[in-house]
């Protein structure tokens, strides 16, 4: 949605006379070019040159962050003179508008950039193949290889356990749900979206491995990353089914197909694209969880393929303890780490959005 | 069975029968799914606290306001007061420094992006929030840290005389994990979540009030000032607040950034500070049976906080119905 700000009139003159001679003793906002603007730039120049002559001011932050205040202030001033304080203020906020957008991309952008740049120095298909197994703490070698497949495992288990239970909850709320319990399951699957990690972890653990003496497994992990993933499922689906137009329900109905196969076979598979998009994103997002791990799959230098049973590694998991690491070679392979777990959510997210795009519900 | 308004009523034959008694199966399977979840809710809080009790009675100081944390020692000593404190003051620091920016994200995509460019930067904020906790942490540690002390010891010269930002002891002039650097951290890390939300919540303006007002004469910080933010602010807030409840329960980002200390420290620009969740994760590994359990009672405070700011965002939203909610959060 774009709107495009007409002209706003100029403030009204303050004697109340002859409108049209004040109008044409400022300028008006056309003629406001390039050259106040770059005046405003050089005199911002200036003026840091002078600050930094008079103050004992030093260092390249202050150098940017004064000229760049010092740019908006002139740029500022300049306007409020020449076309009016409204005007001036408008030009500010789109300033600070766009100040914000660099600020928060500048960092964001930084992190992926960082992490492709420092991982791809230690990445490769070896990286990939190995595990920690009789590695070293100064050893180069080692990979990731143990980590990924438990990765794998942990996030399958996972979703088989949230995507199935999610889209029940999902059902319930949409299409049987009015009374207080729904508004109380609604409100709770909400709340749970903000469950810190770590807690759910101490959940399990509290629960699989104290209580139930089960001790530390890949199930376990599995477990609390359900708990992460189930909410973030429910309402994903939630949306998608209420995005399934009542017709479709009517004429189901009108054909004499009960509800349930009304559900299971009518609104399920029309709303099943955009479903689909919302496990993906929650498997993204399990997928980097790091500190349920801690307390739930604890970890494992050696290719654990027995999810039910004993310590497995992780990703997440490997690139937290390779980065707390004092060696190099350990923080080369955090960084190689890294940079393969970026790559698998991204790829996730990609997917999920493309599959998005295929969406016709949602961009009803 | 009041629920079922819609579809076949009246069994008058034995096939109706069997699709009521389908429908009743089917609608019992999801009521029990739902009440699964709430159960799972309970039983979070309910084996904490479970689990919590034993590590409290050997508690030999009050859990409330010891600083120290040996509860493996005996007699066992251990306090949430410098853990809560660290969560609380880089959680509220990361407010400060990321929701103005997030708001004003929000802004520029909702109010001044074209279109096309305004859809690129929602995918791109939406797909940071995924970014994994560990890698944000990892770049604060390795590249955030080195890079950010000239910001810090610029903070330290310009406002040292404000308490917060003092350094008695110039430590600023080197690599500092300070409570500083982590709130940089957790404030890149919630800048995506708020931003995703205010974005939706400043979308739901209907473009008709937009276009009133610029046909007043406004130009479009007024439109936004008089038409956009006011019938937002509930939804902001709340925004606000789910960010807020993901500051404090981060955990591997301000564990690998923050050099574990647990002394309650308001000078933000020094090395130490320590938070709940990163105290977990760090000392989890090597704890003993008590220790454990200790790790456990913190978490319970923990929950308990998140819990309540996050009833508090969700009550604001239920009660303005100004935000649909939204599959972003």
């Amino acid at each position: 949605m774009t709107l495009t700000a007409p002209t706003p009139t100029p403030d009204p003159p303050a004697s109340g006379g002859q409108p049209a001679a004040a109008h044409s003793s400022r300028l008006t906002a056309a003629h406001v070019g390039r050259l106040p603007m770059l005046a405003a730039m050089l005199a911002a120049v200036g003026g840091t040159a002078l600050v930094f002559v008079v103050t004992p001011l030093a260092g390249t932050a202050e150098c940017v962050l004064v000229s760049l205040m010092l740019a908006v202030v002139v740029g500022t001033a300049l306007s409020w003179r020449v076309e009016g304080r409204r005007r001036a203020v408008d030009r500010l906020a789109t300033t600070a508008a766009t100040a914000c957008l660099l600020a928060a991309l500048t960092p964001l952008v930084g992190v992926i950039g960082y992490t492709v740049y420092r991982g791809a120095a230690r990445l490769s298909l070896s990286f990939l193949t190995h595990s920690m197994a009789g590695v070293g703490p100064l050893d180069a070698g080692g990979g990731v290889y143990h980590g990924i497949i438990g990765t794998l495992e942990q996030v399958l288990i996972a979703s088989l356990l949230s995507v199935p239970l999610g889209l029940l909850v999902a059902i319930y709320i949409t299409e049987y749900g009015h009374g207080r319990l729904a508004t109380a399951i609604r409100f709770f699957v909400d709340v749970m979206t903000g469950i810190p990690s770590i807690v759910a972890g101490l959940f399990v653990f509290a629960f699989w491995v104290l209580e139930l003496h089960r001790g530390f497994s890949g199930l376990a992990a599995a477990l609390s990353l359900s708990i992460l993933m189930l909410p973030v499922v429910v309402r994903s689906s939630e949306e998608m089914i209420k995005l399934v137009p009542g017709s479709l329900r009517e004429a189901s109905y009108a054909l004499g197909v009960p509800r349930w196969r009304t559900i299971l076979s009518i609104v399920l598979p029309t709303a099943s694209t955009g479903i689909t998009t919302g496990v993906m994103l929650a498997v993204a997002r399990v997928t980097g969880e790091t500190a349920p791990l801690l307390l739930t799959a604890f970890g494992n230098d050696f290719l654990h393929l027995n999810p039910l049973r004993g310590g497995q590694s992780a990703l997440p998991l490997l690139v937290f303890q390779q980065a707390g690491s004092a060696y190099d070679v350990a923080i080369a392979r955090a960084w190689a780490g890294a940079l393969t777990l970026i790559t698998i959510v991204v790829l996730l997210y990609v997917a999920a959005r493309m599959l998005t795009r295929r969406n016709t519900l949602a961009r009803r | 069975m009041t629920a079922l308004t819609s579809p076949p009523r009246e069994p008058t034959s034995p096939r109706r029968a069997a699709v009521r008694r389908g429908d009743r199966v089917f609608r019992g399977l999801t009521l029990a799914a739902g009440v699964f979840t709430l159960i799972v809710l309970a039983a979070i809080a309910i084996f904490l606290i479970v689990k919590a009790l034993p590590a409290l009675r050997a508690d030999t100081k009050g859990f409330l306001t010891t600083r120290e944390w040996l509860p493996d020692a005996s007699p066992s000593v251990f306090g949430i007061a410098a853990l809560a404190f660290g969560t609380l003051l880089s959680s509220a620091l990361a407010l400060v420094i990321a929701v103005p920016i997030a708001i004003g994200v929000a802004l520029y995509t909702t109010d001044y992006a074209p279109r096309r460019i305004a859809t690129v930067l929602g995918y791109v904020t939406d797909m940071l929030a995924a970014v994994p906790s560990v890698i944000y942490g990892l770049w604060g540690l390795y590249f955030l840290i080195p890079h950010l002390v000239p910001v810090q010891s610029f903070l330290a010269r310009t406002f040292g005389w404000i308490p917060l930002f003092a350094d008695p002891d110039n430590r600023t002039s080197v690599a500092s994990r300070s409570i500083f650097a982590a709130a940089v951290v957790l404030a890149v890390m919630i800048l995506p979540i708020i931003s995703a939300i205010s974005r939706e919540v400043l979308a739901q303006v209907p473009t008709t009030n937009r276009e009133a007002a610029l046909a007043l004469g406004a130009t479009r910080w007024e439109m936004i000032r008089t038409a956009v933010l006011p019938p937002s602010r509930p939804g902001l807030i709340s925004a606000v607040m789910l960010g807020l409840g993901r500051a404090l329960g981060e955990t591997i980002a301000v564990a690998l950034v923050l050099a574990a200390s647990f002394d309650v420290n308001w000078r933000v620009l020094t090395p130490g500070g320590n938070s709940i969740a990163a105290n977990i994760a760090t000392k989890f590994g090597e704890s003993g049976n008590t220790g454990r359990e200790a790790l456990i009672a913190s978490g319970l405070v923990l929950f308990a906080i998140t819990l309540i700011v996050n009833l508090a965002a969700r009550a604001v939203i239920y009660r303005s119905g100004a935000m649909e909610r939204s599959a972003a959060v």
